[in-house]
């Protein structure tokens, strides 16, 4: 990491973000009272380290393409206040995929968000649920175990401002051999008038044999311009399995870094399908550490851009012990002036024979001005695996595109034909029906340009007064 | 410096299987004082008799050296290197201006006898013209008076500074900057000699050319600078090869080759470097700092680069193309090689600037030892460079569990009519090929060098036939030892 | 005596596959294995020539009275034994002619006999060829690449016909060939045939067998030899089936 540290002291300025970063956590050291130790201790870390490094630039490899360069002249409001709780989610927030209930968990700005006075709930099958607030004081023992554990591998000034600052977030915990049926879904909503960043904190600890499948939604309510940066660790047990979901559709101001770090134990399964179909810049970032043998992990990806919009992929594999599998498949669509970033690194530790990696990424660029910068990286220091790559950026295919039109289909049908078979490739790897019926809806819409921020989008820009008015229904989408 | 050479010594090197050019020889030696300074490079300017121009353009790019740093993205590792402690020029001493073979000291000759190399016309291999550079000195160049009946100028650089100073200052630096990088702006303040050549309009030149290098004084750098023009519609095939003798420090060799293809025109560089790549232990070997890059400047301009990398400690290099004329088309074929302690960061870059562009990129790494070997490569298409193709082709050999193999594609497009294809693969040998050869008869170590040949053949098959067979053979003596 | 195997037991990978084998391979003689699927037919010639993973666990494998249980698999190969693969491995960019070379080149060093030059090899080549008739062109080709079935299986016993071992083992060389091409290579087989050779064919079917005809036919069940015969048994075999033996 080039570091502030790195230069010569007299040049050593901070950004606008940054001053604004050090003067807000200065000026509010007494917020962290209430909070563990170890998280006190954590934030304070995170911050001394924060100050050294600052925030990544153009400058670090990782970042050199990214967007993110815009944000550092903004300042943002960074301690919202606790909303209190006015509406049922039901009401700001309606998903009807047919035929598929989740249980929904929602954060508003940042903070959970529940009628309930105490909030972290504990079903009749152990299952915890809940703000990562109230689990801190609760379950201390979990939340030591993993806080802060997991999330270790591409540590950058933006994790490390999460880590000093999150106010609240979702805390589940699955124990050992509970299969949890329904699904659980995270709504995260930005609603707010003030220009927020907002820094929330997930933790997800599955137990030995569990299962949990869990649908990670951002999406924001009102077109004021945010930052949001959300640092999730995920902790999967011996024989665990995991099907994680994330779905973004933001507006076109707001930015998105989406930290998801996993730590996956013996024989452990992660499925993650990301579906990125708007934001104005999204950094998806995707740490999986294989720590124990015979764990798999299959990564997914598909994400249709379109005006300036910007999806930047980070996706790490560790692969630190033998015999496991990872495979990575991400495929875009680039209009207008979009841009993609893929970053795939495969990493194989001396030990880790008998590694089986795979990593994929597909573009078609539909325009002149969206473009692609894709780094698959493989570095490898053990001999018995099998590791492939293979990227592409092109357009669609001019042989199928003839065969289809001589078949008498139209140009235009036969783009969105072509489009969408090559999306769905991604979207078939969604196991639960209802919502991959549901998401091959999403994405045939979005390439039809049916689907934008302001169909869906529950602005009611025409009467901006009633921002909290509003129905998302997904049947229409 | 003048070490007591002891011939026994000298035979047993030659013929040990390990490293064959490890041996030195004792030729009596012009140097400059340790170090590198202003004064460094006035004297070398001096020492070559230079115009002003060109000792402006070295202390610019001395200036602007002093204020960076060495980069410190590629996957090597390497204990910091003294620039103070190199010796910046030595060339073997000379009376007076050569005029024949017969003047050119016989130890010398003999050096380049060992390499395999004659200076000797009537003994060369017919059809290669050969240019030999000594500790950053060309010594020889052979075939000129045939070349110039094309009117090809094929000479050294400094010869080329005295006699065709308008071409020199014209391209020099057109392609690789002075300020391009660390190791090309040391070069640029530093570099020695080299060797030049320039194929006039509509010419095929009638035979390889070919520059052979040899380090061979002891603390000494090497900084040759080659510049290759081929003018419009003109051909040439360049050969590149070079040697250094066993020593337990390392030597920094940090070259520049700069080519430009005119309209029409093909250039075919092709490059075995077999530096000394240190002992079993890693202990010395050459540090291997190049910086090399075609420009293709008119339309349906050609470059292509074929390099079989089996010596240096350290080789840090990418030979790319800047494919700045519509239709032009840039290749890269490379087959690197690393074993023991060695470590390669070797690939390419393809800048597509112009329509109708394309370029091939064919990788092949082998890793074997402790070895660790990087493919790194950038693959780029400008909005304007519409209908541009690229393809490119990366596959990694493991031999053994103690090295590494690593892929590290960087590829950028910008329009929506051009296809980029990038697929790699990385495995170990196969245990069934192995084994079908054994049952042949075959033994372990002979099964790999005719597997990997075979893995590398996609590569070798673009060697020019003198240089094939020498390659085929440096595979398999590079993987010597790397079995079981 | 050729081939003297003694209470063999090797196992894969801890699992036991053959379980006290015996069998005695003079010179002049075919043996044919059959027997089931799975009863350690390719075990048994991984053995012989020494693949890695196949560990011997007890007995002996002796080639022309020495014992080569311990011996790379080169050594074997260079002392006499060949194996006609099941699969034969391709080997991009290694071409046939530079394979057989380094082969026979391995084989004449070993025998302490002058090499063949480049001449002396292509006309050895040309002349193994039409022996066992083979028409393709292989000697610009990568090893087995792109070969069909039967290519393959016809590349196996040139190889053959090349290196001149002194015990032949023949896996599943019947298998994915039709009828044509099993003549071919039993007619090559049959060419090769002399006093001073032995052959082990290890076959599911009787069929092979009526080209290259047996004088020993042995069945093979769960790891072991369980009855042996003249080459009527592989009639009766061929009637009865496999399950009147267990």
């Amino acid at each position: 990491m080039i570091g502030k540290s790195d230069m010569n002291p007299s040049e050593n300025k901070y950004s606008v973000l940054e001053t604004n970063l050090i003067h807000s956590f200065e000026t509010s050291l007494q917020r962290a009272s209430g909070e563990q130790k170890s998280v006190r201790e954590a934030r304070m870390l995170a911050y001394e380290t924060f100050k050294k490094t600052g925030l990544p630039g153009r400058k670090d490899e990782k970042w050199r393409n990214s967007k993110f360069d815009q944000v550092t002249d903004q300042s943002f409001e960074l301690y919202s206040s606790k909303p209190g709780y006015t509406h049922k989610v039901s009401e700001i927030f309606h998903c009807s995929i047919h035929g598929f209930t989740t249980k929904v968990e929602s954060l508003l700005n940042g903070w959970y968000y529940t009628p309930e006075e105490i909030p972290l709930n504990t079903m009749d099958n152990g299952v915890v649920v809940g703000s990562i607030q109230m689990a801190q004081k609760q379950y201390p023992e979990v939340f030591e175990q993993h806080f802060g554990k997991i999330a270790k591998h591409n540590v950058h000034g933006y994790s490390l401002v999460n880590t000093a600052f999150f106010n609240d977030g979702l805390f589940i915990y699955v124990p050992d051999n509970v299969h949890v049926e329904e699904s659980v879904q995270l709504i995260k909503m930005v609603n707010t008038i003030e220009k927020l960043m907002i820094n929330s904190r997930n933790l997800v600890v599955l137990g030995k044999n569990s299962h949990l499948s869990l649908m990670h939604c951002d999406d924001s309510i009102n077109h004021q311009a945010s930052m949001i940066n959300t640092v999730t660790e995920i902790f999967i047990g011996e024989n665990a399995s995991l099907d994680l979901y994330k779905l973004q559709n933001i507006n076109n101001e707001t930015f998105l870094i989406n930290s998801t770090s996993v730590n996956q134990q013996r024989s452990s399964r992660l499925k993650v399908n990301v579906i990125t179909l708007n934001g104005g810049a999204i950094r998806n970032e995707l740490n999986v550490d294989l720590q124990g043998e015979g764990a798999e992990a299959d990564l997914n990806g598909i994400y249709l851009m379109d005006r300036k919009q910007q999806v930047d992929n980070q996706v790490f594999v560790n692969h630190a012990v033998p015999n496991c599998n990872s495979s990575e498949l991400f495929k875009g669509v680039l209009d207008d002036e979009s841009s993609a970033i893929f970053n795939g690194f495969v990493l194989v530790n001396k030990d880790a024979q008998k590694t089986n990696a795979f990593q994929r990424n597909n573009n078609i660029l539909m325009t002149s001005t969206a473009k692609v910068d894709t780094m698959p990286f493989l570095e490898i220091y053990a001999d018995d695996v099998k590791c492939s790559h293979g990227a592409t950026i092109g357009q669609l295919d001019n042989d199928a595109m003839f065969y289809l039109m001589q078949r008498g289909i139209c140009k235009r049908d036969a783009r969105l034909l072509l489009m969408y078979a090559f999306a769905a490739e991604v979207a078939d790897k969604i196991d639960i029906r209802p919502l991959r019926v549901s998401i091959e809806d999403m994405v045939k819409k979005r390439l039809r340009g049916e689907l934008s921020i302001c169909e869906k989008c529950v602005l009611h820009c025409s009467t901006p007064d009633i921002p909290m008015e509003f129905e998302i229904d997904m049947s229409k989408i | 410096m003048a070490e007591d050479k002891d011939q026994n010594n000298i035979l047993e090197e030659v013929t040990s299987g390990e490293y064959k050019y490890g041996f030195y020889t004792d030729i009596e030696m012009d140097k400059a004082a340790v170090g590198l300074t202003e004064d460094t490079i006035r004297f070398i300017s001096a020492k070559k008799n230079e115009p002003d121009w060109l000792l402006e353009f070295r202390l610019k790019a001395f200036r602007h050296w002093q204020t960076i740093a060495e980069p410190s993205w590629a996957h090597i590792h390497h204990p910091p290197i003294n620039y103070q402690d190199i010796i910046y020029y030595a060339a073997p001493k000379k009376k007076k201006q050569l005029e024949s073979l017969d003047e050119v000291d016989p130890e010398l000759l003999d050096t380049f006898k060992k390499l395999g190399i004659s200076l000797e016309e009537q003994k060369i291999l017919s059809g290669v013209a050969v240019d030999a550079v000594i500790d950053s000195v060309s010594v020889k160049t052979t075939f000129r008076e045939t070349l110039s009946k094309n009117g090809i100028i094929f000479c050294s650089f400094s010869e080329a500074v005295q006699e065709y100073p308008d071409l020199v200052k014209k391209y020099m630096g057109s392609v690789v900057p002075y300020r391009d990088n660390f190791f090309a702006t040391l070069n640029s303040a530093v570099f020695s000699d080299g060797s030049f050549c320039y194929i006039p309009k509509g010419v095929r030149c009638p035979m390889e050319l070919s520059t052979y290098f040899r380090i061979n004084a002891a603390n000494t750098g090497q900084f040759e600078r080659t510049l290759l023009i081929a003018d419009e519609g003109a051909y040439v095939s360049y050969l590149e090869g070079c040697t250094a003798p066993q020593r337990d420090e390392n030597q920094l060799h940090a070259a520049i080759v700069e080519i430009i293809a005119e309209e029409g025109a093909e250039v075919k560089y092709s490059t075995v470097q077999n530096w000394y790549p240190g002992d079993k232990n890693g202990k010395g070997g050459i540090y291997n700092f190049v910086t090399k890059r075609g420009l293709c400047k008119g339309d349906r301009s050609k470059i292509s680069w074929t390099q079989v990398e089996t010596g240096s400690a350290i080789t840090w290099k990418y030979p790319s193309c800047i494919l700045k004329g519509d239709n032009s088309i840039g290749e890269f074929y490379s087959v690197a090689v690393t074993n023991h302690y060695q470590q390669a960061d070797t690939g390419t870059k393809m800048i597509h600037l112009g329509k109708n562009t394309k370029s091939t990129i064919i990788s092949k790494g082998i890793s074997a030892g402790r070895s660790n070997n990087s493919y790194r490569g950038m693959v780029r298409i400008a909005k304007k460079a519409g209908n541009s193709r690229n393809f490119s082709q990366c596959d990694s050999l493991l031999l053994g569990d103690k090295c590494g193999a690593h892929t590290f594609p960087y590829i950028n497009a910008g329009n929506e009519t051009s296809v980029v294809e990038h697929e790699a693969t990385t495995s170990k040998i196969s245990e069934d090929q192995l084994f079908y050869c054994q049952q042949r008869g075959i033994d372990a170590e002979k099964a790999i060098g005719l597997i990997v040949n075979g893995y590398a053949k996609e590569v070798l098959n673009k060697l020019p036939m003198e240089f094939a067979v020498e390659a085929q053979t440096l595979l398999a003596i590079t993987l010597e030892g790397s079995v079981g | 005596m050729l081939l003297n195997i003694n209470n063999l037991h090797v196992s894969i990978n801890g699992k036991e596959i053959l379980k006290g084998l015996n069998l005695i391979v003079n010179e002049g003689e075919v043996h044919a294995i059959m027997g089931p699927n799975g009863t350690g037919k390719s075990t048994l010639a991984a053995a012989i020539t020494g693949r890695n993973g196949y560990e011997i666990t007890e007995g002996e494998i002796w080639f022309k009275d020495e014992l080569i249980n311990d011996m790379l698999p080169n050594e074997r190969a260079n002392k006499g034994v060949f194996l006609s693969f099941q699969y034969p491995v391709e080997i991009p960019g290694v071409s046939m002619t530079n394979f057989m070379r380094t082969a026979l080149n391995a084989k004449h060093e070993f025998e302490g006999l002058p090499i063949l030059t480049g001449g002396e090899f292509l006309k050895r080549m040309e002349e193994k060829k039409q022996l066992v008739e083979i028409q393709a062109k292989l000697n610009n080709r990568s090893v087995n690449e792109g070969f069909s079935g039967g290519e393959k299986k016809k590349n196996e016993i040139f190889q053959m016909a090349m290196l001149e071992p002194r015990l032949a083992i023949l896996d599943e060389t019947d298998s994915g060939l039709d009828i044509d091409a099993l003549k071919v290579v039993a007619k090559g087989v049959n060419a090769l045939r002399s006093n001073n050779n032995g052959f082990v064919v290890i076959t599911h079917y009787q069929r092979l067998l009526d080209f290259i005809v047996p004088d020993f036919v042995h069945v093979m069940y769960e790891g072991r030899i369980v009855k042996s015969g003249g080459k009527e048994l592989a009639l009766e075999l061929e009637e009865k089936g496999y399950d009147w033996l267990k």
